[in-house]
């Protein structure tokens, strides 16, 4: 879009007068009735300034006066690409693997918990991807199964003293079953209603354990639970086995790795397996995959219950590595920040959702000074990925447009 | 019986509201299939700035002397600010993906919701804003049942927008336009109805009626939070559903079919629960009649 270029700055200076309008009813009026206009203008005057660059780079780039910089640099970018592309994936994996093997020695404690924080949220988004990168399923409700997963630990590990490694596994599975629970009556609804009734659901569940007083203890959450426990060979004195209870944090770094790759692998499998390409035939057209003999509703059903898994997986992970839980934690905004995390990475793309959890968690935590802004940024951002770049930083190479989105 | 009557008219209270936000989702999806999830934020920005005016002007006094007059230039003027806010949100962040699929739509409405609502809270701080006191006292006592007048205004003044918005919608040309283009966008543009403007409108008009709400709900329980237009959007959006989206009566009908269940929930079972009832009613609806009580046939794509 080439305007006229004193029509695109009408535009702007149109655009920005309204911004003020709108802004300083908000800032302007103090609670004893005192009117100051100082405060908006310094906010309106940063956001003034620096959408006038932005469109004045715009501006340029579309006269083409950065051809000459651009140009040798795309070159150079793709043959980069086409060299990278010639080493196999595989190299590139074990890379990863090795530096996040590596990752705990010689990092202080605050690296290691958000390292920790990024692969909780790794396993959620493949969780997610799974329900709406592969089989297309909008759901705003999946905290609710790394809640389920939570609980479950939880209360198994201060009722009945279950070890972690045996409540993982029943996390796992009361999580597909609330995705059943869930998925079952849901499935018979396309898109956006899908949308609405799963962030239902996800409230719903919110609110049992929130006032759920007897089962949950309510708002307080629920304390004391344990940390996971290994046998350990002990080689002083008499050689034995003896229990072990990882408390430290590189131990649980250790264990929520293993989880990512397990979780890692295993989407990857589904993914190019049978079952993956009927997901995708469902995402790209339900009728036509239905026609070709798809059982769409039980492979729906199917996706709800292995996204759930992961989901349970993760929670049970949180709750050993916490010690505790309550309700807050699962609260909607959550089902939000794995949404975007799936969006903003690329939906359907496994490196692509990694990317987006390390993005969404690691700057953050870059930017700490501006903790306050991190959620508006946050909504900002979701909006700019969709206007600017809707397939996500690094897109699946299969994904096609809904049929019954074209018209 | 008393306590009956009494929730019956809490219950008409709370549904007018519901129905007033509900009106904005179901206008909106009629025209062009999108749920708004950012319209329950045009309802909080409603209720602050229904706070903001309020203080102002009992800070200076006119308050105390022309109080009916402040309440109603304040709901104008409130309405007429959350109108602006949806034209600029629908400007940048819905018209640029009219043509794209509606995932990617949603998901920028749903950021545009987290958007708004940090915003609010960045520049109104996180803890409840206090309404003016001076509307809130004071009632028709019936011997057994009580009328406050904040009841009757809000009343009052719901079935003022809901007659007029009636009349907007069925009586102009406005609102024949806005009619034509939620039934084929393509042919009503080839008539000469500019459907962007016609969008734009809708989006103004829900807006306002959502501020409305905000700034009634405001005075009811005389606070106001950042994140208060969360819960009463999706219980909104519940009523819309449940009326039939895209039907202007049904969303009134639903909203007050939602009022009143989540009334009596918690008046007669258990206030704890009393937000799911909105969710359960949704998921019974969407399961055995997903076009509403009003709804005609949509065709499957659209459910």
């Amino acid at each position: 879009m080439i305007l006229g270029s004193r029509k695109v700055w009408l535009y702007w200076a149109a655009g920005m007068a309204w911004f003020y309008l709108l802004l300083w009813p908000l800032m302007g009026i103090g609670a004893d009735g005192t009117v100051t206009f100082a405060d908006s203008l310094t906010v309106w005057g940063y956001v003034a300034a620096i959408s006038a660059v932005l469109l004045a780079l715009r501006q340029q780039h579309a006269r083409g006066s950065f051809t000459a910089v651009t140009t040798p640099l795309a070159r150079a970018l793709g043959g980069a690409k086409a060299g990278m592309d010639r080493v196999p994936p595989v190299v590139w994996w074990s890379l990863a693997l090795c530096i996040a093997a590596a990752l705990p020695f010689g990092t202080s404690r605050y690296v290691q918990d958000v390292a920790i924080n990024v692969l909780i949220y790794i396993c959620l988004g493949l969780g997610l991807n799974v329900v709406i990168g592969l089989c297309g399923l909008l759901d705003l409700g999946y905290i609710a199964f790394y809640g389920v997963g939570a609980y479950t630990y939880a209360l198994l590990s201060i009722h009945y003293a279950l070890p972690f490694w045996l409540a993982l596994p029943v996390a796992a599975a009361l999580a597909a079953l609330a995705g059943c629970i869930i998925g079952y009556p849901t499935l018979r609804m396309r898109g956006d209603y899908l949308a609405i009734v799963t962030l239902g659901f996800g409230e719903i569940v919110r609110l049992i354990l929130n006032n759920w007083m007897a089962l949950t203890n309510g708002p307080n959450g629920i304390l004391g639970i344990q940390p996971p426990t290994i046998w350990w060979p002990n080689f002083e004195g008499t050689f034995g086995f003896e229990l072990l209870q990882l408390k430290k944090l590189t131990a649980m770094y250790f264990i929520i790795l293993g989880l990512t790759i397990v979780t890692i692998v295993a989407v990857h499998r589904l993914n190019f397996s049978r079952i993956g390409r009927a997901w995708e035939a469902i995402r790209e057209d339900e009728t036509a995959a239905e026609l070709m003999g798809v059982n769409t509703f039980r492979l729906k059903l199917l996706a709800y219950a292995m996204g759930a898994v992961f989901g349970g997986l993760a929670g049970a992970f949180f709750a050993a590595r916490m010690r505790f839980v309550s309700p807050e934690s699962f609260s909607f905004i959550e089902s939000a920040m794995v949404l975007a995390m799936v969006v903003l990475g690329g939906m359907g793309s496994i490196p692509g959702v990694m990317l987006g959890a390390l993005a969404l968690v690691a700057l953050p935590e870059v930017f700490r000074q501006f903790e306050l802004y991190r959620m508006l940024a946050f909504g900002g951002a979701m909006t700019v990925m969709m206007l600017f770049r809707p397939k996500g930083l690094w897109p699946a190479k299969r994904f096609g447009a809904r049929s019954e989105e074209m018209d | 019986m008393e306590f009956f009557i009494q929730q019956v008219i809490n219950g008409l209270t709370l549904g007018g509201l519901y129905a007033l936000i509900a009106l904005g989702y179901t206008m909106v999806y009629g025209i062009i299939q999108l749920i708004n999830f950012a319209h329950g934020e045009f309802f909080a920005a409603g209720g602050y700035m229904g706070v903001i005016l309020l203080t102002f002007l009992a800070a200076h006094g006119y308050m105390e002397t022309h109080p009916w007059f402040c309440l109603f230039g304040a709901l104008l003027l409130t309405m007429g600010y959350c109108a602006m806010l949806a034209m600029a949100v629908e400007k940048v962040a819905y018209k640029p993906l009219r043509y794209a699929s509606r995932l990617s739509v949603l998901l920028s409405a749903l950021g545009m919701s987290i958007f708004l609502q940090n915003g609010l809270m960045l520049t109104q701080g996180v803890y409840d804003k206090a309404y003016p006191t001076d509307f809130t006292s004071g009632g028709l006592d019936f011997g057994l049942i009580t009328f406050s007048y904040m009841q009757i205004l809000i009343v009052a003044v719901t079935i003022i927008l809901l007659v007029g918005l009636n009349a907007l919608v069925f009586r102009t040309r406005i609102g024949t336009a806005m009619r034509a283009t939620a039934q084929d966008k393509v042919m009503s543009s080839l008539v000469g109805i500019n459907s962007n403007r016609i969008i734009a409108t809708t989006f103004a008009i829900g807006a306002a009626l959502a501020a409305a709400a905000g700034i009634m709900i405001g005075l009811y329980y005389g606070s106001v939070r950042y994140d208060m237009g969360f819960v009463p959007g999706i219980k909104a959006f519940a009523a819309a559903v449940l009326g039939g989206i895209g039907n202007i009566t049904g969303a009134m009908i639903g909203g007050l079919i939602i009022g009143m269940v989540e009334i009596f929930a918690a008046g007669y079972l258990s206030s704890e629960y009393k937000d799911v009832w909105a969710f359960i009613i949704l998921i019974a609806v969407l399961y055995f009649r997903p076009t509403g009580i009003m709804g005609e046939n949509v065709n499957d794509t659209r459910v």
